[in-house]
């Protein structure tokens, strides 16, 4: 086969997969708007993307904001300018680090958890039996699990920025001698409400990637135990790439209508 | 048997084709399913009897030919579409298929609650009866992990049961089960049929079962419908390859 060749089928496959993507966004938005919402599986759901998630997340967002912290002083202290630490990592975490480092650790813990769920329902025909009852699996399973990630990721992206955030306050302050007012106030008048929304949305927009992904990869899992395992791995990489290509993405939009710094 | 029920058509299936990797496993399958009785369908394992049972619940389109239930043609239905019908119908899994995050008693009350029945007490009134029925009363807050493989499958029969369904559909309800407790399916099988009046098709190889629960005997061979026609016909036939199937012979030497 030619490089042509290889690279038109790899470009087929691939905008085949968006357009599947699309499908079960679309089938999720039908159910949302033409269904019932199953309000014991929301909060079953909520518990388990959300509430068993933070654990994970906040070490995630404290260690990565005091291992910044300790990084930007060791560079910026030459210069002096400590106290241009708190913005610098402040406003690192509300527009890139939050969200992505976030997004990265729901996608390896949930989004795992989710495709293995439903590629095991596939493959010992649990999927089927729920069609076999009248029961639309897109809003039994992925209606549930799409709206607790919408309510839950941009909590989980907020717990992270805040710890991170908390602890390069600590790190600086009480290990590396940065004065604590002027590390409050360079923080606090560099950092805008412009922030916080860049956070936000792009948590919630890679809480919306997991679940299509993850859902899509355990909805066509096949071939036994061979094919869960192979779903899962899937739905992680395919998921964690997703959020670092799509991100480079949504900084360059985002940015028009919430530009970085004053 | 066969001369009680009314010879009104429940399910009418004409020239259905279906390809599975490249691989053609129905060639124009045809046969018709009258209300109230009770169809075998035997066949050769891999030969498209399940294939074909999916089809009726519209857990598979056909590349081509019609499928008429209750006179409405449901091959061309979509997902969405095809929700009322099956909700008339009841399928039994091969291997139960029950949900095993869920107990006995949420997987038997499933589709009362999927199908908006709220009132708790009226849930468990249901799902105790089509326990009783399945012969496993009391059972309920068994998960499905911790059950044989006959009761997982009663299980499921009183799941596909609590919604009371116009139609079953088995697919092997006796495979891999003792003697015993293949038995008590089929009279089960049976017990239904008569209580209920409801039509049911049987995919099965299991000779024994066939013979004590069909009206109609259905052979389903390289695709298409080879033999169709009471027990007794099917017995007294001198076909070599229902003969063979029959008594099981597979003419290799040892």
């Amino acid at each position: 086969m030619s490089l042509v060749q290889t690279l038109g089928h790899w470009l087929v496959s691939f905008t085949r997969y968006l357009g599947d993507l699309a499908l079960l966004a679309g089938e999720t938005i039908h159910g949302i708007t033409h269904g019932h919402v199953r309000v014991r599986l929301l909060v079953q759901q909520i518990y388990e993307v959300g509430y068993r998630s933070q654990l994970v997340v906040l070490i995630t967002g404290a260690f990565t904001g005091a291992v910044f912290a300790t990084q930007t002083f060791f560079q910026f202290h030459r210069l002096q300018m400590d106290t241009a630490v708190g913005p610098v990592v402040s406003v690192s975490m509300f527009r890139e680090l939050g969200p992505v480092l976030c997004g990265l650790m729901v996608a390896g813990r949930v989004g795992a958890a989710m495709s293995a769920e439903l590629g095991t329902m596939k493959v010992t025909e649990q999927i089927d039996a729920l069609r076999g009852l009248g029961v639309h699996p897109v809003d039994y399973l992925v209606v549930p699990r799409f709206l607790a990630m919408l309510i839950s990721m941009p909590l989980l992206t907020m717990e992270c920025i805040t710890v991170g955030i908390f602890a390069a306050y600590l790190v600086a302050t009480q290990v590396l001698g940065v004065s604590e007012v002027y590390y409050l106030d360079n923080m606090l008048y560099f950092t805008g409400s412009r922030d916080v929304a860049m956070g936000l949305i792009k948590g919630m927009f890679f809480g919306i990637l997991i679940v299509f992904v993850s859902c899509h990869q355990g909805l066509n899992a096949r071939e036994g135990a061979v094919g869960v395992g192979r779903a899962t791995t899937e739905a992680v990489v395919i998921g964690s790439l997703f959020i670092l290509v799509v991100n480079f993405f949504l900084t360059m939009t985002l940015n028009i209508f919430f530009p970085a710094g004053k | 048997m066969s001369q009680h029920f009314h010879r009104k058509e429940t399910i009418a299936v004409d020239n259905l084709v279906q390809t599975i990797g490249g691989q053609e496993i129905l060639r124009g399958f045809s046969l018709k399913v009258y209300e109230g009785e009770t169809l075998v369908l035997l066949g050769r394992s891999g030969g498209g009897k399940s294939v074909f049972l999916r089809h009726l619940i519209g857990l598979m389109k056909p590349v081509s030919g019609t499928i008429l239930y209750e006179g409405k043609d449901i091959a061309a239905l979509k997902e969405r579409e095809f929700a009322p019908v099956r909700r008339s119908m009841g399928m039994l899994f091969q291997n139960g298929a029950l949900f095993d995050s869920m107990n006995v008693g949420d997987n038997v009350a499933f589709p009362l609650r999927e199908h908006g029945v709220t009132d708790e007490a009226l849930v468990r009134g249901k799902v105790e009866e089509a326990l009783d029925m399945v012969d496993l009363a009391g059972q309920q807050h068994k998960m499905p992990v911790n059950l044989s493989g006959g009761m997982r499958k009663r299980v499921a029969l009183a799941r596909a049961l609590v919604s009371q369904p116009r139609c079953m559909l088995y697919d092997e309800p006796t495979a891999g089960l003792d003697p015993i407790v293949a038995d008590s399916i089929d009279v089960l099988i049976r017990r239904l049929q008569r209580k209920l009046g409801v039509t049911s098709i049987v995919v099965t190889h299991d000779m024994k079962s066939a013979f004590s629960i069909a009206d109609h005997v259905a052979l389903l061979h390289q695709g298409q419908c080879y033999f169709y026609g009471t027990c007794d016909q099917l017995r007294e036939s001198t076909d070599p390859v229902i003969v063979d199937f029959v008594e099981g012979r597979s003419h290799e030497t040892p």
